[in-house]
């Protein structure tokens, strides 16, 4: 055991103490409160009691809290992030292009140091989500930041809605019709994968109610796959579909027409602004990165003005990550829906905060200030769109996580006692330059090891 | 004559709406009024910028010698800053990421410092008026792959031919062998890294011996461009970009350079503030980047990746900044931005993206500030360009008032209020 051990040891106490000594209660006075849905509030004070914000006012005062000074600071809702892959062990399992029965939930892990690095941008809460491999994907799961626990239960948001990963184009079409020679190949063989699993569900669902109504003598052997899709089906499920181009984001709106089901939000959607007018009128959501373009051919005919053009037709948007770098400055990549379509100030924080909220079914409880809403507050020391803004504090249910002025070096919280010095990672020029999207990670390293043998 | 002159009329209107189709850049005499000018070089000043022949020919209040025809713009309420100088890109060198024919920024081998970036970048390339309408008018385009993988090139931002938009540096590259893994998605061992690096290192000596000697012996009669292609960097004439990242590998490529007599300017340097003393001591020109990336190591700060430029710079290291982007440079002036948050400042920041690689490049005569005598590349804003709510008004690259247009701007055209709206 060396020194270094014994300090990173004594430091992962340490934290744990840290955290544990909280209470869910905090006090924040007099900073400029962004509530998202309540304006703009100069000088005021936010208490957070039990988790749950207990008040908004002037001259608040709590016993047994503890008191941040947030004068000249910008106090916003803690920043979600609609699409990530974060705090997962695995992000594909990319083994048929149908396979809802497959859950993310069961490969979080806690130990990813991802979590701090978002934390550290005021991101409280991600969507952590299967890859994009298939066109009917794993499910997701949506979880909040509460680094330091052992625990990967403690990362889930208990009562979040069930939302599942749907994938379009050239990554289910590349993974299944090019390298394991079954369909989808193309984007006709797309709409099929859909419509045959659709039409199967609903044939299950209707042979256990003429089961349950005595029509037939046999129950229909219980399989996992149509009850998820049969939960789709019943609208239990928010679709959330990796999708770019105009003509496949249509199609999908068609066949989910048919089959009566509404809850989607489309995922990337790099080709949203061409129909946006469609995706408006179906109730269509949109989750989109602020800039990312020309990584494949998919996204070739690409605009940065895509979420303000949504934003102007009516479409509820989302910025998202899609990164464990993107999601450290979301509220930078907010920001450039001004430079790129001049949203104001709040439509740009309304991308972090309520939006991704509503796509993900929690707006009652997160994604904005206001009083019974749960304490999850992002504190910046100047307004968060400019770039000389720096997350100060970020909290989650009134316990801080993030304090930048008592933050350690190093937060890893598995440390293996083998390791010397952690492993250095090359970026940029000498790696894959985001070349993809995060959506393929696993996958890529496939593809990527096979393509260079 | 009455007809005739009508007819002339309407087809000088017909040309006229033929000709406002697209909007082509104009080359003239513009003398820039009512500004404040941040000239990088000296100061904040007010007063006009005189563009000619596509050079800077005045700066300041009671500019002389304004010829009458000269179009005035007036820029009152708004600044003028240089263009930004992005020190590493792929950009002209690959159009879509993931179609491996659309890409040139990588020739086959290890060891192919004669492959000219210049070559092939595309003076088309769909990214190009992306970029530069967020006032990056020049770019360092690098090859990469393999251990010199070729002579990076600087390019203007305008120009039909990759010979117009040459830009007056090009120098080879190479990758340093690196004992840091590649990605997540690297799977080799630290013993197999190790070994992998030290074979490299040992290539890499065999070459630079070779080169050293063939340099020596001046044969005429050989067709070697590989070698043909050090020359200059072996006589000490020029100056080697050398790619290196981790702490270890940038104290070896220091003391390799040392012992071969190479004078490196170095780039990444993810580590750098790591070994601020070494590269001080050995006064080494870092373009660092991007600013924009997780910390190296799942040891380090989260913002260590921010800070590095800032702590480089007060050790006393010259540091430019670079995305190493391709479709995305156009993000440059938000890497600054970064740096300038976490300590580097606003004034050094914009430095690091303007004089200071254009000082690095051996072109300071010539880019980088706002002076007389100085190639017209340019932008008018209306704010802090640093700021993504601030908008680029006016573009000018070699004198060339540039159209404020890309792919991005016409989608948005095109698509914000379509027509036909929703389906009939």
């Amino acid at each position: 055991m060396t020194i270094r051990h014994i300090i990173a040891g004594s430091f992962c106490l340490f934290f744990a103490s840290f955290l544990s000594a909280q209470n869910g209660n905090v006090l924040i006075k007099n900073g400029t409160v962004l509530t998202i849905t309540d304006g703009i509030k100069e000088n005021t004070d936010v208490l957070i009691k039990n988790g749950k914000i207990s008040k908004i006012g002037s001259a608040l005062k709590a016993a047994n809290t503890r008191v941040i000074d947030a004068k000249g600071m910008y106090v916003m809702p803690g920043i979600i992030d609609a699409h990530s892959h974060i705090a997962l062990d695995v992000v594909n399992e990319a083994t048929n292009p149908v396979l809802p029965e497959i859950w993310v939930g069961d490969a979080l892990d806690p130990f990813d140091v991802g979590i701090y690095q978002a934390l550290a941008g005021g991101v409280t809460i991600s969507h952590a989500m299967h890859g994009s491999a298939n066109a009917i994907g794993g499910q997701c799961e949506t979880i909040k930041h509460r680094y330091g626990t052992y625990d990967p239960d403690e990362l889930r948001m208990d009562g979040a809605p069930r939302t599942i990963k749907f994938a379009l184009g050239e990554n289910p079409m590349r993974v299944h019709g090019e390298r394991n020679n079954v369909p989808p190949r193309s984007r006709m063989g797309m709409e099929q994968e859909f419509r045959r699993s659709f039409a199967a569900a609903k044939l299950y669902k209707e042979a256990k109610a003429n089961y349950a109504s005595g029509k037939i003598k046999t129950a229909p052997d219980y399989n996992l796959r149509m009850e998820t899709l049969e939960d789709i089906l019943d609208g239990e499920i928010i679709i959330h579909c990796h999708s770019y181009r105009a003509d496949e984001i249509m199609m999908l709106m068609n066949v989910l027409e048919d089959y009566g089901v509404n809850k989607i939000c489309f995922q990337h959607v790099n080709e949203g602004f061409k129909v946006a007018p469609e995706l408006a009128a179906f109730g269509a959501q949109a989750s989109v990165f602020s800039d990312w373009w020309a990584y494949k051919f998919e996204v070739y005919y690409s605009t940065a003005y895509n979420a303000a053009i949504l934003t102007k037709n009516g479409v509820v948007t989302s910025i998202n990550s899609d990164s464990g770098e993107l999601i450290r400055h979301l509220y930078h990549e907010a920001a450039k829906t001004q430079r790129y379509g001049g949203l104001t100030d709040n439509e740009a924080l309304r991308l972090i905060t309520i939006n991704p909220a509503i796509q993900l079914g929690i707006d009652k409880r997160v994604g904005s200030l206001e009083e019974g809403k749960e304490g999850d507050v992002a504190i910046f020391n100047a307004h968060p769109l400019s770039i000389y803004a720096i997350p100060q504090y970020t909290i989650i249910d009134g316990n801080v996580y993030f304090d930048i002025n008592t933050d350690p070096v190093d937060m890893r919280i598995d440390i293996d006692p083998e390791e010397t010095m952690p492993t250095f990672y090359e970026t940029g020029i000498h790696s894959h330059n985001h070349e993809e999207d995060g959506c393929m990670e696993g996958v890529y390293e496939q593809l990527f090891l096979e393509n260079h043998k | 004559m009455k007809k005739l002159f009508s007819l002339y009329i309407f087809c000088f209107f017909c040309h006229m709406a033929t000709a406002q189709m697209v909007e082509k850049s104009v080359k003239g005499t513009f003398l820039l009024e009512n500004a404040t000018i941040e000239t990088v070089a000296n100061g904040q000043q007010t007063g006009s910028v005189l563009i000619q022949d596509g050079m800077i020919k005045g700066v300041g209040s009671n500019l002389s010698g304004v010829p009458g025809d000269a179009t005035r713009i007036d820029c009152n309420g708004m600044t003028i800053y240089p263009g930004f100088i992005d020190g590493g890109t792929r950009l002209g060198l690959s159009e879509v990421g993931s179609v491996s024919l659309t890409q040139d920024y990588r020739e086959m081998g290890d060891f192919t410092p004669h492959m000219k970036a210049l070559t092939a970048v595309n003076p088309n390339s769909v990214s190009i008026p992306v970029t530069r309408v967020n006032g990056v008018t020049t770019v360092l385009a690098v090859p990469s792959g393999g251990k010199f993988a070729g002579q990076a090139a600087l390019i203007d931002l305008h120009g039909y031919t990759p010979d117009q938009m040459f830009a007056g540096f090009e120098t080879a590259v190479l990758y340093f062998p690196s004992t840091g893994k590649r990605g997540r998605w690297d799977r080799r061992s630290e013993e197999d890294i190790k070994k992998d690096s030290e074979k490299s290192m040992k290539k890499l000596n065999d070459v630079w011996k070779s080169a050293q000697q063939f340099v020596k012996i001046k044969n005429d009669a050989t067709y070697n461009p590989q070698m043909e292609a050090l020359r200059t960097i072996v006589e000490g004439k020029q100056k080697l970009l050398v790619e290196v990242n981790k702490k270890a590998d940038i104290l070896q490529a220091i003391a390799w350079c040392n012992k071969n007599k190479i004078a490196p300017i170095f780039t990444g340097v993810a580590e750098g503030w790591r070994v601020t003393d070494s590269l001080v001591k050995y006064k080494i020109p870092v373009i660092t980047g991007p600013v924009l990336r997780n910390p190296a190591r799942d040891s380090d700060k989260y913002d260590a990746a921010y800070t590095n430029a800032g702590k480089m710079l007060a050790a006393g290291v010259k540091v430019a900044i670079k995305t190493d982007e391709t479709e995305n440079v156009r993000n440059l002036p938000f890497h600054a931005g970064f740096a300038a948050a976490y300590g580097m400042g606003k004034e050094a920041a914009l430095r690091a993206i303007t004089l200071t690689p254009a000082e690095i490049f051996g072109l300071a005569d010539k880019y980088g500030s706002i002076e007389e005598g100085k190639v017209a590349n340019l932008f008018i804003a209306d704010g802090d360009p640093f700021e993504m709510k601030t908008t680029i008004k006016h573009l000018f690259i070699r004198g060339y008032k540039v159209p404020m247009e890309s792919r991005h701007t016409l989608l948005h055209d095109e698509f914000l209020e379509r027509d036909p709206g929703l389906r009939q």
